[in-house]
């Protein structure tokens, strides 16, 4: 049978993949992005085992919500990013330091 | 090993394998790619764990909405990719010694606190149980606020995306119908008095 720590590893390994990609695509916005996705499966991994093994549907309740707010986020992100090349004609993260527009 | 465990099995090696992918891999297209395998058996192991609705949601909002998104944008933008992948090697060691550390801590917690002996799997619900109708009953009674806040921060992001990303082109040949509309007769017409040279014979 497999227990509620298979799944909570899982999410853990998840979540340790993703923290590696932060670290090694610090100059790539897209990779980040995708990274933080991944952050969030992981999170919501762990949401949906502690759902099933508790019995209880609210788990799975805050999945949906965080699913939402992922997919708001994403779209905010991607629209900014692609203002951002449209000024800098970069989405280098060394080279995007400063503020004026 | 029943056939459960081997679904997990299976569907987790793959979303390690395509997690690992995602960050590791030179080209940001088939990195996209690779985050749809990983949401996509994700979603696999979430309807092992009987949470039928939010796997196809997954499946429905993530791979078939954002990850298209992404692909655009990745597509749109000319990145050189040299210049961005410059130091990756240099970051390699201590990026993995970290995620190492924390999957050791991480896993190290779980596997004491939460293994098998302290909570067991509840039995499978019955066949007539719908998984759709309970999220729906609780989304809509019990969670209806920040359901409706949900709603306003979808809202938000479509203004926000729409707003950020248009532009005024100077060179289109587009006309504002408002403004049209509003055209004065005044605006485009002037009518000049002048005297009537009515004795000249031409």
């Amino acid at each position: 049978m497999i227990s509620l720590s298979h799944y909570l590893v899982l999410g853990a390994i998840l979540f340790g993949i993703s923290v590696v990609g932060i670290f090694l695509n610090r100059k790539n916005v897209v990779i980040l992005l995708m990274s933080i996705e991944l952050l969030l499966l992981a999170v919501n991994m762990n949401f949906v085992a502690f759902s099933r093994y508790l019995d209880d549907t609210a788990g799975q309740v805050f999945v949906f919500f965080i699913l939402t707010v992922a997919a708001a986020e994403a779209a905010i992100g991607l629209a900014i990013l692609i203002v951002l090349f449209r000024s800098r004609r970069t989405i280098n993260v060394e080279e995007l330091d400063s503020l004026k527009g | 090993m029943t056939f459960v465990q081997f679904c997990f099995y299976v569907f987790s090696a793959i979303l390690v394998f395509a997690a690992g992918m995602v960050v590791t891999i030179r080209n940001p297209v088939k990195s996209a790619l690779f985050l749809v395998l990983a949401f996509f058996s994700a979603a696999c192991i979430w309807i092992t764990l009987e949470a039928e609705f939010l796997a196809i949601v997954l499946v429905l909002v993530y791979v078939g909405a954002v990850m298209v998104l992404f692909l655009f944008v990745v597509m749109m933008l000319d990145i050189d990719l040299a210049v961005l992948r410059a130091g990756f090697a240099r970051y390699l060691p201590v990026g993995s010694v970290i995620a190492l550390l924390l999957i050791l801590e991480i896993a190290l917690v779980m596997t004491t606190s939460f293994g098998p002996g302290e909570f067991t799997a509840p039995g499978a619900h019955p066949a007539d149980y719908s998984n759709t109708k309970e999220l729906g009953r609780l989304i809509y009674t019990v969670y209806v606020y920040p359901f409706e806040i949900a709603a306003i921060i979808l809202l938000v992001a479509i203004i926000a995306a729409i707003a950020l990303t248009m532009r005024k082109r100077p060179d289109s040949k587009y006309i504002d119908p408002t403004k049209q509309i509003k055209v004065d007769r005044n605006d485009r017409l002037r009518i000049v008095k002048m005297k009537s040279e009515g004795d000249k014979q031409v």
